[in-house]
């Protein structure tokens, strides 16, 4: 029931007045960034109908007969769909569990340096996240190598141990990607943490101590309920990629060693040793779509849901 | 600040003194690794205090290994060229996302933000890159797919120009007569050094690191590997020398074709220096721009 006053008319009038043409030169800025993102982006969105044909190189993909479901026929039928299903989701859940607890305290002791011993700690932490995952599969293999590395060579042999063949000890691993995963990520989680409590007030603190708080009591009562809306944010965005891993620590870093498939498997690793190794790009495609579909149902779910529970921390 | 007791203090030097050396110490043992005399690597393995040194590594990379230098020129083209263009047409998308008034804007910073939620994934991408566009086997492999520019960091980027940059400043300009170009250019650009700094950043350590793209699109033309293509396919060979020699037993393999261990781990050393060369300058705005992307922009 918009009332056409004079103070509307005016405010509507200059901007006709240039028309359209007076934002084409701001349109022209934006086609490189469009047109990369039409390429990189939306085209291959509409490539995952791929996953219902059944392709064919020698006659083009666009030329491939459609098959309906059969490509996730194949997949089911392995063993291999439950395997890297259960592969990735599993070491989010334990990533997203101890990466985010052990950023949370390192933040709190961090907080808790006033000398310049903090610039030396915040600036190490963050030397694993600046490694390509390529150096850390060697420097993994500087350890783990059955005749070279160093835990058998100068941790289990002066202890009397056999050496352990790490590379083909499937029993291992879950802990070893653990481990790595945590050791390259942590720095960075941690100081996104920091940088949320050394906003927190001060004030808080002060009046903690006044009413009698311990150390724990003012982090429990005073940092943690700081810290929710950080928190609540980045578990969400890991709770979205929840179908995906980090192709380079589940391929490189166990050197795409066929005796560790078992527990090293996840969906990219799937995807891509069939497109690229085995040639079956048929379970491939039907894998990739569901990652997709999958990953993309769980972010709108996480979102909604957060929405409702604590509408801040929604991510749109 | 939590206030504790003198003793609880020392609790967190100690735990993080501690993390600060898990940090580092894989690093020196890489270092150590690569100048270890060959004889005792094989007899001791690596360790972080050889009972003998020697620069035989590197100096077989100075003088004989040509794969290498010609990897690192194509890992520093890649990155310099990458980072510039991914910077520019971030701001060129960002820019006017910003401008309050344009038409659509909120239409296409939507579709920006949809391909963050939403992708084909690797098959579709790999399919149209080497079946329609045909960029295999040339150094576009290596720029284009996936790090030319970050939705993301437009995303950032433009939020950081609507809370940043008054629309006033932008209107004065314009009514002395300044283009559009000129405006960002001359005006917006200027007041945006940290946001651009960390674009840039992000996007060049994307590029350093990645190796990726040189493995799914690189298939025969091996000397456009970047040198973290180099170090991957080192690695794999050695494993599989190694399963074919059990299988090959008394087969005598001619192991002169892949580097000594010392050598290999010479060759990731000289991968990660550019890298822990560049830190220190830049470890205030890295913090920066972890702080500024991490948290919902």
């Amino acid at each position: 029931m918009a009332k056409q006053t004079p103070a509307n008319a005016l405010k509507g009038a200059p901007k006709k007045q240039g028309g359209f043409s007076k934002w084409l030169p701001l349109y022209a800025l934006m086609i490189p960034g469009l047109a990369y993102l039409v390429i990189n982006n939306y085209l291959p969105m509409f490539g995952l109908t791929f996953a219902f044909k059944k392709i064919n190189y020698n006659v083009g993909v666009f030329n491939s007969p459609w098959c309906g479901l059969d490509n996730f026929g194949f997949l089911f039928k392995t063993k291999d769909a439950f395997i890297i299903f259960r592969n990735t989701i599993c070491y989010n859940l334990v990533f997203i569990l101890l990466g985010n607890v052990l950023a949370i305290v390192i933040a709190i002791m961090l907080e808790q340096i006033r000398t310049k011993a903090l610039k030396v700690y915040q600036t190490c932490i963050l030397i694993p996240y600046l490694l390509s995952i390529t150096v850390v599969s060697y420097l993994a293999f500087a350890f783990l190598s059955t005749d070279n590395g160093f835990i058998n060579n100068s941790i289990l042999a002066p202890l009397g141990v056999e050496p352990v063949s790490w590379y083909s000890t499937p029993k291992y691993w879950p802990f070893i990607l653990v481990f790595i995963n945590l050791w390259k990520g942590f720095g960075y989680s941690s100081i996104l943490y920091f940088a949320t409590l050394i906003g927190v007030d001060g004030s808080y603190y002060e009046a903690a101590v006044i009413d009698g708080a311990s150390t724990w009591q003012q982090i429990k009562y005073v940092t943690l309920p700081c810290l929710k809306t950080t928190i609540i944010t980045l578990v969400i965005m890991a709770i979205g990629r929840m179908f995906y891993s980090d192709f380079g620590l589940f391929y490189q870093v166990p050197m795409n060693n066929g005796m560790l498939f078992d527990v090293t498997n996840t969906i990219d690793t799937y995807v891509y040793r069939g497109l690229l190794q085995l040639n079956d790009v048929g379970r491939s495609s039907a894998a990739g779509f569901l990652q997709s579909l999958l990953g993309f149902t769980l972010v709108m779910i996480t979102n909604v849901i957060t929405r409702k529970v604590d509408p801040d921390s929604a991510l749109f | 600040m939590i206030t504790s007791s003198k003793a609880a203090k020392i609790i967190p030097n100690v735990v993080l003194a501690i993390l600060t050396l898990l940090c580092v110490i894989p690093l020196l043992l890489l270092l150590m690794a690569s100048i270890t005399d060959e004889q005792t690597l094989t007899m001791n393995g690596y360790s972080f205090f050889p009972a003998k040194f020697s620069a035989a590594s590197y100096q077989y990379i100075f003088k004989a290994s040509q794969t290498v230098f010609r990897a690192y020129g194509v890992t520093f083209f890649v990155t310099i060229i990458g980072t510039a263009c991914n910077v520019l047409m971030t701001v060129l998308l960002a820019y006017p996302l910003a401008r309050p008034g344009l038409p659509a804007r909120n239409v296409i910073a939507f579709l920006v933000f949809f391909t963050m939620l939403f992708n084909g994934g690797l098959v579709p991408t790999y399919i149209m890159y080497s079946q329609v566009f045909h960029i295999r086997d040339s150094i576009f492999a290596l720029l284009i797919p996936t790090f030319l520019m970050s939705p993301f960091n437009v995303i950032l980027m433009r939020n950081y120009f609507k809370t940043n940059i008054p629309d006033a400043i932008i209107e004065a300009a314009k009514l002395d007569g300044a283009s559009e170009i000129k405006t960002l250019a001359e005006v917006v650009l200027p007041m945006s050094t940290p946001i651009i700094g960390t674009v840039g950043l992000m996007a060049g350590l994307a590029y350093w690191n990645d190796w990726t793209n040189g493995l799914y699109y690189i298939v025969k033309r091996t000397d456009l590997y970047s040198i973290q293509n180099v170090l991957t396919n080192m690695l794999n060979n050695i494993q599989f020398l190694k399963s074919s020699a059990q299988q090959l037993q008394g087969v005598n393999l001619e192991m002169g074709a892949i580097p000594s261990v010392g050598v290999r781990m010479a060759i990731a050393v000289v991968a990660v220096i550019p890298v822990m060369v560049v830190y220190p300058f830049i470890q205030k705005s890295f913090v920066k721009g972890i702080v500024i992307g991490g948290v919902k922009g």
